[in-house]
């Protein structure tokens, strides 16, 4: 019986050339071909239904979107009142880059510093082990909690700031980046540090010149996971950058708006113009991750050869 | 006699307290190929890896005895270990080029050690001598991983000598090749030997009685009471006489293939 099932599979992947009576031209047997098919029918099914909801956000986002974007949505600050139509995020846009920017400033070469310490210098000691506890945490804290920290800190002394939304995005980003940067730098292989400390490498050049060039592209992937996340936060920028109607650049002493600030803004009037602009700020939003997306696996790729 | 380039004597190793090397004393000679055979796990690699402290690098291991290195010892406490792997080159049992292009690869050595002059002339030389120029030459800015097991190991081998070192030491180097690569590097390191001193450990004796001037040859001691085993030296001497007429015992066992 075991035989026969083997060899059904070779006949059944070369096609029926075989001599009509061979073994090879047997048949496997009828259980085994239903229950190929129920279980890749099944994955299929499973797939589509994990796909669903992410096609029909971007059907929706596309669709809504789309109608209201224009040169002056991406140009313009809105207008003073949510009924009135016209207008845009730019603002938003400005926050968003300013503190997002700031933010991944930051962020990335803290989180990725930290994570070279846990791999290469720190591995099992006390420290190593509560910076990786820590991190975790930080990982699972609700955003908000995050929000109000910063709030306390350094708004109720300060006010209301782009600085102050940098500060709490960063709290948010540096434990991805150094999760995510600590993985990648823990699947360089051994032997090619060895290759390095075998030729005079010292423990720094062997980090700077192999160990990180290996993980780049992993840990642009990691960056971007955090970029992103940051980038559509909400909960504590309305605790630190608090949202404006008008355009600023300053970084502290003002409140600046973000793109999922003005979002949420027009997207709880209950006007259709104010809602329309939601809409269109989402789509921008989802398109300026895209963007920022592809532009650093391409870097990523280009800059290092090893796939 | 020339002065020998490694004078090791007493040279104990453990890793975590349990002794893999004990009481291994040999001298090595210039310009000569030193094969060392033996069974597995008795210390081959340890021995070697002790000749340009790569052990600093395991996690517990622990070397006592003396490693002189024409004269001086590297394991004293002004040495640093990065100096002496500048000088004693290693190629490792699995080719492991870096994921960078070819030219990187050989360029690396050069680059962290403040090389200055013509590098793309030292990267065609070092190539040249690891006979790889040929089948590379228009191909150096692609990437190492491309090339074959045998191309990638010959790679490794011109990446070493880039940085001009004294010694080569290698760890089973064709034990990943197939015959026709072995053959190549075998050869390859007949024409390294007239510059440079190499150490090779091996698992194939045919290839230690081919390639090397000198023998060691290392056993495993077994302590029946604690179960605890370690690596000794049996013999060493010239290639010739440990396969033809060894003094010990067990090497005359273990070089007929009537082991254990």
């Amino acid at each position: 019986m075991r035989a026969a099932r083997g060899s059904g599979a070779v006949s059944g992947t070369r096609g029926s050339g075989a001599v009509s009576g061979g073994v090879l031209s047997e048949r496997p047997s009828w259980r085994r071909l239903w229950s190929d098919r129920v279980a890749t029918g099944v994955m299929f099914a499973t797939v589509l239904i994990a796909l669903l909801p992410v096609l029909l956000i971007f059907y929706y986002i596309f669709r809504e979107g789309l109608a209201v974007t224009n040169w002056e949505f991406l140009t313009q600050a809105p207008p003073f009142s949510y009924r009135r139509e016209g207008g845009g995020y730019v603002n938003g846009l400005i926050g968003t880059l300013m503190m997002v920017g700031m933010a991944t400033a930051v962020s990335v070469p803290l989180g990725i510093l930290a994570a070279v310490y846990l791999v290469e210098y720190g591995g099992r000691n006390l420290l190593a082990s509560l910076i990786r506890f820590f991190s975790d945490v930080m990982t699972g804290v609700p955003s908000v909690f995050v929000g109000l920290f910063v709030y306390t800190a350094f708004v109720v002394p300060f006010g209301f700031g782009a600085l102050m939304g940098a500060v709490a995005l960063s709290i948010i980003m540096l434990p991805i980046v150094v999760r995510s940067t600590e993985e990648m730098l823990k699947l360089v292989p051994q032997e090619i540090k060895n290759a390095s400390y075998a030729l005079g490498a010292a423990k720094w050049q062997t980090v700077l010149r192999i160990v990180l060039p290996s993980a780049l592209p992993g840990i642009t992937t990691g960056v971007l996971l955090a970029v992103a996340r940051a980038a559509g936060e909400t909960a504590p920028l309305i605790l630190t950058a608090f949202g404006s109607i008008t355009i600023t650049t300053a970084l502290i002493g003002e409140p600046i708006s973000a793109l999922p600030l003005a979002i949420f803004d027009g997207a709880r009037t209950p006007f259709a113009a104010g809602q329309a602009r939601a809409w269109a700020g989402a789509l921008e939003l989802l398109a300026i991750v895209l963007v920022f997306t592809l532009l650093a696996r391409v870097a990523a790729s280009r800059s290092s050869i090893s796939r | 006699m020339n002065e020998p380039v490694f004078s090791v004597k007493d040279l104990n190793v453990s890793y975590g307290g349990n002794l893999a090397l004990k009481d291994v004393s040999l001298d090595i000679q210039p310009r000569e190929i030193t094969a060392i055979i033996g069974p597995s796990g008795c210390g081959k690699s340890t021995f070697i890896r002790c000749l340009n402290r790569m052990n600093d690098l395991v996690p517990g291991a622990q070397v006592e005895g003396q490693v002189m290195y024409h004269g001086e010892d590297i394991y004293g406490p002004q040495v640093d270990p990065v100096t002496v792997r500048r000088r004693i080159g290693m190629v490792f049992q699995r080719p492991n080029p870096f994921p960078k292009s070819i030219y990187d690869n050989v360029a690396f050595g050069p680059r962290i050690n403040g090389f200055k002059g013509d590098l793309g002339e030292l990267v065609e030389r070092s190539l040249r001598r690891a006979a790889l120029w040929d089948e590379v030459k228009n191909k150096m800015r692609k990437s190492a991983l491309a090339l074959s097991g045998g191309q990638q190991q010959r790679l490794c081998i011109a990446r070493a000598i880039a940085v001009e070192p004294d010694v080569i030491l290698m760890d089973e180097p064709a034990s990943a090749l197939d015959p026709i690569a072995t053959v190549r590097i075998e050869d390859l390191m007949q024409e390294l030997k007239q510059e440079y001193s190499i150490v090779i450990v091996t698992h194939n004796m045919q290839q230690a009685a081919r390639v090397s001037d000198k023998t060691a040859f290392l056993y495993t001691e077994v302590d029946e009471e604690s179960m605890s085993r370690w690596g000794i030296l049996v013999e060493y001497g010239p290639t010739g006489g440990i396969f033809t007429k060894p003094v010990d015992k067990r090497t005359e066992d273990y070089v007929s293939g009537r082991f254990g």
